[in-house]
């Protein structure tokens, strides 16, 4: 059932406690939140090492009122894929009675990077789980060191004088695996994210969501702004909202007028050194140009 | 002398916990500014609520009414709710 | 007592008809010589429907361990098995798997590790897995890599140990060799492991959270309190060889000792090569001279008390070691045996011999070789030489 209404999605119950030591702000546990309350009860959790498993974890506590497992960095889609087998191997043998759906939730790097092999592994594989990345464009845990994520021209850590090439088309990598359902989300679309994650989870899987997540630390910005700059991500046509389903690819929120790249980045302080830098600038336009014309955005406005 | 932390033995195996961080940590004490709202103009669109990332705003139902209610014990004060609020009724008051 | 005869099977085809009794509910495992055809012959039973798993064909052991990993903290009895580079990649998890207290059961047919690659035997492989805190037993023979994998998920499925166990058997030598083994009934097995579900689980009806991050002021209780559960677990251990003997008629004990009572010189050692030196002493023996052996049966936890006992009264030992520790002193099983007697405040002369890597025979003109160096120690009651490599050209 779709969600038709803001209320719709809020009555569902919460499965993330508060008390979490995640950034003011901070993109991820609004991920985390949504994704909790539209999967329910019957549900698993998986994530990889990084800032959303380290900030709900702090022994002795737990943000997690649903079971949930660590492992390590690079292999939470085998682990997620382990369980589910496992639960699919006891009901068939009848040593349990009642299913479980097994959503991971992975930052970029554990996704793009180290997790990559485990990943394509259990998309290959044809496993029944949902994976989600939540992506902030960087290796945020350890300080903000780049990733095959970070965009072109942001700044982190490792790449002091800006990123200098475009980030990985992990949307494609997952369709190339011919997933059962595939999606990009943003917060600032919620209901659009949340049937997402509603279909990829009764879809069975392997589904995948690449979900944009602003970092207000990494990508230096008044905390308030993690929607807006949520929103301003998909209306200047760099994060196109759509999805996969049987071979069919189908943007989900139109954009019939884009907004200039400009709009977006000088909100982030990780942009900054581009900011004056009209042919970096124009490289970054020009790279979601090409994402318009593949996706059917809109032009530019004037 | 009180102990305050738990013997080896005393924690449960396999580094398992069950405890929810709502119990003890109260991420309150990080804010420096408070939103306050104001109920009067409150359209109860519930916006505030879906994007506080804690998640610490609830709806309270009482019998004729529902209110809107933020959980100061962990808003940690990042502003999302009064800038997200489509009607401006969320004010940021320095704590 | 049985009635089954004897069937001739490899070890690694005993070991997979040992998965095929124990109501194995997820396999996950990636081929690599020699330990590949324990899974070829598991995906058959699965495929004829013999056993009732789920066997995950995953991309590389580190998925491998890991799948195994989280089916079982879904309360799923897995299994796995691998050898040398696959044991290697695997490293980073075992360390995990014990520290969550799952009972996951691996079968290593141990190998040398690259460079150069090679597929032969050694225990360059398991010797970096010590002290990941899983239970590692050692079996000398395809008999008793079969009754070891059963023992095996006995143990690791104890309320008292909750603990990862490896069962290693020398690569080639023991995986390929076949031999007469005797099989239990199904329904033997079944009974001396029922099948339970592991209550540490990951259940929607009753959650936890596994896997969490620990602030020093827990990190060291929880190490030590999984750390403990493995030293603990040798009783346990003990137990369930002797149970086992009761349906089989077969034990084998924490250490092995043939002719140790009266001996001036033992010989430990770890593996098939244990055969070859029993092979020896029963030689020895015959000509008068006072030899003896022990095979190590368990090297994690280290049996310190077992192994101390049967040295007591010895004038030299010598400890065969099947992997370099590169740089240290010592070789690491003559490591854990000296330091058992540098804690039980003995000193007796030891000598460690380097033999067997990377599938170079050891002959037992070599192991008397050995022996003859060891009565020298005992006779002069000095160590000239505390490390011979024996067959090393040059
Ligand atoms: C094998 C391994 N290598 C490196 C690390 C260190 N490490 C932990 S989290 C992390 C970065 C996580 O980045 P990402 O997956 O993007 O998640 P984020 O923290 O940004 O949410 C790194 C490098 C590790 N834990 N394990
Ligand atoms: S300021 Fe932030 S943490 Fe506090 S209630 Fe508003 S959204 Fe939640
Ligand atoms: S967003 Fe504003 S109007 Fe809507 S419920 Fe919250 S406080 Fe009320
Ligand atoms: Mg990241």
């Amino acid at each position: 059932m779709p969600f038709k209404s803001i209320k719709s999605l809020e009555e569902r119950p919460d499965f993330f406690s508060p008390g979490h030591g995640l950034c003011p702000g901070c993109g991820a546990a609004q991920i985390a939140r949504i994704v909790t309350k539209v999967a329910g009860k019957d549900t698993i959790i998986v994530t990889p090492t990084g800032c959303l498993e380290v900030s709900t974890t702090t022994y002795p506590a737990t943000s997690w009122k649903v079971p949930y497992l660590h492992v390590a960095f690079e292999n939470a889609a085998a682990a997620a894929s382990g369980i589910k087998v496992a639960y699919d191997a006891l009901i068939r043998k009848k040593k349990i009675s009642k299913d479980a759906n097994l959503v991971v939730l992975g930052g970029d790097g554990g996704t793009a990077d180290i997790g990559l092999q485990s990943l394509s592994g259990a998309l290959e594989r044809g496993e029944r789980i949902t994976y989600i990345c939540y992506d902030n464009e960087a290796y945020m845990n350890t300080g903000i060191q780049r990733s095959g994520a970070t965009p072109y021209g942001a700044w982190t850590t490792t790449s002091p004088a800006g990123q200098k090439t475009l980030k990985k088309d992990l949307m494609g990598m997952a369709m190339a695996h011919r997933v059962k359902y595939a999606a990009t989300a943003s917060i600032a679309y919620v209901r659009d994210a949340a049937n997402k994650v509603e279909k990829a989870i009764s879809l069975g899987g392997p589904s995948f969501i690449h979900w944009i997540q602003p970092c207000t630390v990494g990508w230096r910005y008044d905390p308030k702004l993690t929607v807006k700059i949520s929103k301003l991500a998909v209306k200047t046509g760099l994060w196109p909202l759509y999805e996969y389903y049987e071979g069919v690819t189908k943007l989900t929120v139109e954009v019939p007028k884009r907004l200039p790249v400009s709009e977006y980045l000088k909100l982030q302080g990780r942009f900054r050194q581009i900011m004056n830098k009209p042919e970096e600038l124009a490289k970054i336009q020009s790279y979601a140009d090409g994402l318009a014309g593949k996706f059917g955005l809109g032009p530019v406005a004037q | 002398m009180k102990k305050e932390l738990p013997y080896w033995d005393e924690m449960e195996q396999g580094f398992v916990t069950r405890t929810l961080t709502e119990m003890i940590n109260k991420t309150g004490t990080w804010r420096t500014f408070k939103p306050v709202i104001d109920h009067s103009r409150c359209t109860k669109c519930r916006w505030c609520i879906i994007y506080c990332p804690e998640p610490c705003i609830h709806m309270e139902a009482s019998n004729s009414d529902e209110k809107v209610i933020i959980d100061y014990d962990f808003c940690k004060g990042c502003g999302i709710c009064a800038e997200e609020c489509p009607v401006k009724v969320i004010d940021m008051v320095e704590e | 007592m049985k009635t089954v005869e004897p069937i001739l099977l490899s070890g690694n085809l005993a070991e997979a008809y040992a998965i095929k009794q124990l109501d194995v509910d997820v396999v996950a495992a990636y081929p690599i010589t020699p330990q590949t055809t324990i899974i070829e012959k598991i995906s058959e039973y699965v495929a004829d429907g013999e056993l009732d798993a789920n066997f995950m064909l995953v991309e590389s052991e580190h998925s491998a361990i890991s799948s195994c990993l989280s089916a079982a903290s879904a309360g799923a009895r897995v299994f796995t098995s691998t050898s040398s580079q696959g044991l290697l990649l695997m490293h980073e998890i075992l360390f995990i798997t014990s520290a969550l207290r799952l009972p996951v059961v691996m079968a290593v047919a141990n190998r040398s590790v690259s460079a150069p690659i090679n597929i032969w035997c050694d225990h360059g492989d398991i010797m970096p897995q010590r002290d990941v805190g899983w239970i590692q037993l050692f079996a000398e023979s395809a008999q008793e890599a079969y009754d070891k994998l059963i023992q095996a998920y006995r143990i690791a499925e104890d309320p008292e140990v909750r603990l990862p166990v490896m069962v290693n058997t020398d690569g080639i030598i023991l995986s390929h060799t076949y031999e007469p083994v005797f099989l239990l009934e199904d329904s033997e097995v079944a009974s001396f492991v029922p099948w339970k579900l592991y209550p540490l689980r990951l259940d929607p009806e009753n959650p936890l959270t596994m896997g969490a991050f620990g602030y020093p002021e827990y990190y060291f209780e929880t190490r030590y309190q999984s750390a403990k559960a493995l030293e603990d677990s040798i009783n346990t251990i003990s137990e369930v060889d002797e149970k086992f003997g009761e349906i089989s008629g077969r034990k084998y004990g924490t250490v092995s000792p043939f002719r140790c009572e009266d001996a001036d010189v033992i010989l430990i050692s770890m593996g098939s090569i244990s055969e070859t030196i029993r092979a020896t002493v029963r030689k020895l023996r015959e000509k008068g001279e006072k030899v003896g052996m022990i095979s190590l049966k368990l090297f994690r936890p280290f049996p310190f008390k077992e192994m101390i006992s049967l040295v007591q009264d010895v004038k030299a030992v010598g400890v065969v070691d099947r992997a370099f520790s590169p740089g240290a002193a010592v070789g690491p099983v003559f490591n854990d045996i000296t330091s058992a007697l540098y804690l039980s405040k003995m000193s007796v002369p030891c000598v460690n011999f380097f033999a067997g890597l990377g599938g170079r025979d050891v002959r037992m003109a070599e192991v008397e070789d050995m022996f003859e160096k060891l009565k020298e120690v005992a006779n002069t009651g000095v160590v000239k030489e505390h490390r011979y490599y024996v067959g090393l050209r040059g």
